[in-house]
């Protein structure tokens, strides 16, 4: 048979590599620097747009997308052109795929400091940088399932498997979780409100991690590991079942994000069950991994890549143990809203994709540069750095969980909460926040080393940018089966077009036209005790989304005593409905807000919001004087109202015309209120707006303490 | 709670996506070898690699 000659683009993939490795320095950075804020909150230099809850979604959103999503393009980059004995299907979708990712991260990393940003975690960005998203994807899928066309090996190794499951699921799941409506360029409401909000966000929050931090992963552990081991996959049966396995699982675990909160609940049981599921085939993939290197655990001991790997997987093993574990109500109850998740995120984060990226950096980029790695040595340095700052991470943050969680349902004999006040279960784990961020800080010294080397590395060698390769075309015979119709054997021959069709198609047709209209006929109240926000406090609650104080303050009383006790009545569905993004926050590092309207005088909001030591001495809060001093902007409060019309929410006729006249009624009403309390405050201040939305939260169920549900 | 309907459609949907990619898979022969693809994907034919291999 003839052989052909081509050659594999490694340009691309050395892009993609260097900015996995520029763009983790940057993430994680952010992430300490937030780490220190947890204990020191002035470290925010007195700046709105380097505020903890301004940076918390920069840190999350660089190590995703930015760190773990180049390091998935440059593995598939790399990896699918040899599975596939193909080019790269085309350069310039290459191109446009590699700068628009970087543009992407670059809005991201402008807008969302300066507040720009939509509240729902890992989906904070606005309707643009979500477009350019998607367009980028496409892209992205476009390259990927053309290479798999004229590829020139018959059988799909397993990555590939991962990787097109990656690219379908993620489409589906970012369109269906970013749609909004537009107020302007720059800020959007979603057509989800309250509850479906919440679980829209979840279903796509969960099954990002699913299908952007570990399928993908998996795919590249299943190219990268036998390549660094010279072996074959211990059992490649078993990669094949456990990748079906698992991605019929995955995508119906997302409710166990929201177990004891106002989400029905057999939807809180079928997440679980599911998620308790996914057990086995995780499992699957990491004894996979491990099995691998059976007979060869002398040459672990010698490679540090082998090493990076070895953990990576065990990590990933850890982790997928401890998240159906996590899914299971009762320990849900203890662990959710504590640092317990921040450690098991990070276990998946810092051990499995950071470790796995780090071994996949080391083994590429001396093969990319046609040379031997600068320093295996100082490799060998880092892997046992990287381990140990994980550990040092970790291990203070489930200490601080459990800790906290179990202050927070206390109670003493005598039946009362033993620790009323929130700040008490606050400084009592400040020492484990101060070891966490020694944890991150020997973390990060790790991957400043492989920079170093990676960088001597490139220097000492030359790129090879096109790797010459020869292998003979595909028979084509094989595709050719005289049993089918033309037609049938299109749709045969190309299924994952035709998959990608029919979705295009089902998305375009039935969720621009018919969702929005039918969700917001579900949306009218059921509490009828309900009612919309009022302009000031729409603008206010506005400012609460900016800053992102959701990264802080759950919005949502779960139905405990404890919870009962320390907040009030627990949250109810029918609360939320004019939620447009809702907040009820995944994480307390401040007390929960749901019930704190009318719970301090304005005065106090006032004076906490400008300097919360004043009234919580102690506190880690940062301080929002800016909030004080910026004017309220005015000019698109007609346009939210009039969205919110469109939206579902009952405002009278043309209510946008008297909008204004109304905010600055009640603005005068709490300026005076602080007038009398002798605080000098103008009516026209950002926190005038805040103190209205925060006065206004959860009270217009207050003294209907038996509501229908 | 409509959305419930709405999400539960879609993951049905990228369900269904997958199993007609796995029917499809199945039919086309992928699974029929489940020992040689773990061998062959060890194996480049790119001038670099057999340098190396030389130098093995």
């Amino acid at each position: 048979m003839a052989l052909e000659t081509f050659s594999y683009d490694n340009r691309i993939v050395r892009n993609f590599a260097l900015a996995t490795a520029f763009w983790g320095v940057v993430g994680m950075i952010v992430g300490l620097l937030i780490a220190f804020q947890m204990y020191l909150p002035s470290l925010n230099f007195g700046i709105p747009y380097t505020t903890f809850s301004r940076l918390r979604p920069v840190h999350t959103n660089a190590v995703i997308f930015a760190f773990v999503g180049n390091g998935i393009f440059m593995g598939v980059y790399y990896s699918l052109q040899r599975l596939c004995k193909a080019r790269i299907f085309n350069d310039i979708l290459s191109k446009l795929h590699f700068w628009g990712w970087q543009i992407i991260i670059l809005s991201a990393a402008l807008s969302l400091p300066l507040g720009y940003t939509l509240s729902k975690e890992y989906a904070e960005l606005e309707w643009p940088i979500d477009v350019l998203i998607a367009v980028v994807w496409i892209i992205f899928g476009t390259n990927m399932i053309g290479t798999i066309i004229k590829r020139r090996e018959r059988h799909m190794y397993v990555a590939i498997w991962f990787y097109i499951a990656t690219f379908f699921t993620v489409t589906i799941l970012h369109v269906v979780n970013s749609l909004d409506l537009p107020v302007n360029l720059l800020k959007s409401y979603p057509i989800y409100a309250g509850v479906q909000d919440a679980l829209v966000q979840w279903w796509y929050g969960h099954n990002a991690v699913a299908f952007f931090l570990t399928t993908p992963y998996l795919g590249l552990m299943y190219y990268f590991l036998p390549k660094a081991a010279n072996r074959p996959i211990y059992s490649y049966r078993l990669s094949i079942v456990h990748f079906w396995a698992l991605i019929f699982i995955y995508i119906w675990a997302g409710p166990h994000h929201l177990l004891y909160t106002a989400l029905p609940d057999w939807a809180q049981s079928l997440g679980t069950v599911f998620s308790i599921m996914l057990i086995a085939p995780s499992w699957g993939g990491m004894l996979n991994g491990l099995l691998t290197l059976r007979g060869a655990w002398d040459r672990v001991r010698e490679d540090p890549i082998l090493k990076f790997m070895v953990v990576a997987v065990t990590a990933y093993g850890m982790s997928t143990f401890e998240g159906p574990m996590l899914s299971i109500k009762s320990i849900n109850a203890l662990s959710h809203y504590t640092d317990w998740t921040i450690a098991h995120v990070h276990v998946g984060a810092l051990g499995w994709n950071g470790l796995l990226t780090f071994g996949i950096l080391y083994w590429l980029i001396p093969r990319l540069y046609g040379i031997k790695l600068h320093s295996v040595k100082l490799a060998n340095y880092h892997f046992w750095i990287a381990t140990l700052g994980i550990v040092f991470y970790a291990i203070p943050l489930y200490w601080a969980g459990i800790t906290q969680g179990l202050m927070w349902k206390e109670f003493t004999t005598d039946g009362f909460l033993q620790y009323p006040l929130f700040l008490e279960t606050v400084l009592q784990i400040v020492p484990m926040y101060v070891m966490r961020s020694i944890g991150g800080t020997i973390y990060i010294i790790g991957i400043l080393f492989m920079t170093y080397n990676l960088y001597r590395t490139i220097r000492s060698g030359k790129l090879v940018t096109e790797e010459q390769v020869q292998a003979p075309a595909i028979e084509v015979a094989a595709f050719k089966d005289e049993k089918f119709s033309w037609h049938h054997r299109w749709l045969e021959s190309r299924p994952v077009q035709f998959i990608i069709l029919a979705t295009i198609a089902v998305l375009i047709g039935g969720i621009i036209e018919l969702i929005p209209t039918f969700l917001i006929k579900t949306n009218i109240s059921t509490l009828t005790a309900v009612k919309p926000y009022s302009p000031l406090e729409l603008e206010g609650r506005d400012i609460y989304i900016r800053e992102g104080c959701y990264t802080c303050h759950s919005q949502m009383v779960r139905p405990f005593r404890s919870e009962t006790e320390r907040y009030g009545e627990y949250s109810k569905a029918g609360e939320f409905i004019y939620d447009h993004p809702f907040q009820w926050g995944s994480k307390r590092t401040g007390p929960d807000v749901h019930r704190v309207g009318g719970k301090y005088p304005d005065a106090w909001h006032y004076n906490h919001m400008v300097e919360p030591e004043s009234m919580s001495p102690g506190s880690i809060m940062p301080q929002y004087p800016w909030l004080a001093k910026n004017q309220l902007d005015l000019s698109n409060t007609a346009v939210k109202i009039r969205i919110m019309q469109q939206l579902g929410v009952p405002y009278p006729k043309d209510f946008d015309q008297i909008a204004v006249n109304k905010l600055k009624e009640q603005a005068g009403q709490i300026s005076k209120s602080l007038t009398e309390a002798g605080i000098d405050a103008q009516s026209n201040t950002e926190l005038i707006a805040m103190i209205a939305y925060l006065q206004r939260l959860g009270t217009d169920i207050k003294g209907i303490s038996k509501a229908p549900k | 709670m409509s959305v419930l309907y709405l999400l539960i459609t879609f993951s049905l949907l990228i369900a269904g996506g997958f199993l007609i990619a796995f029917l499809w898979a199945v039919h086309n022969g992928q699974f029929d070898d489940r020992h040689t693809p773990s061998i062959r994907m060890l194996i480049d034919e790119s001038e670099n690699n057999k340098k190396e291999e030389e130098e093995n």
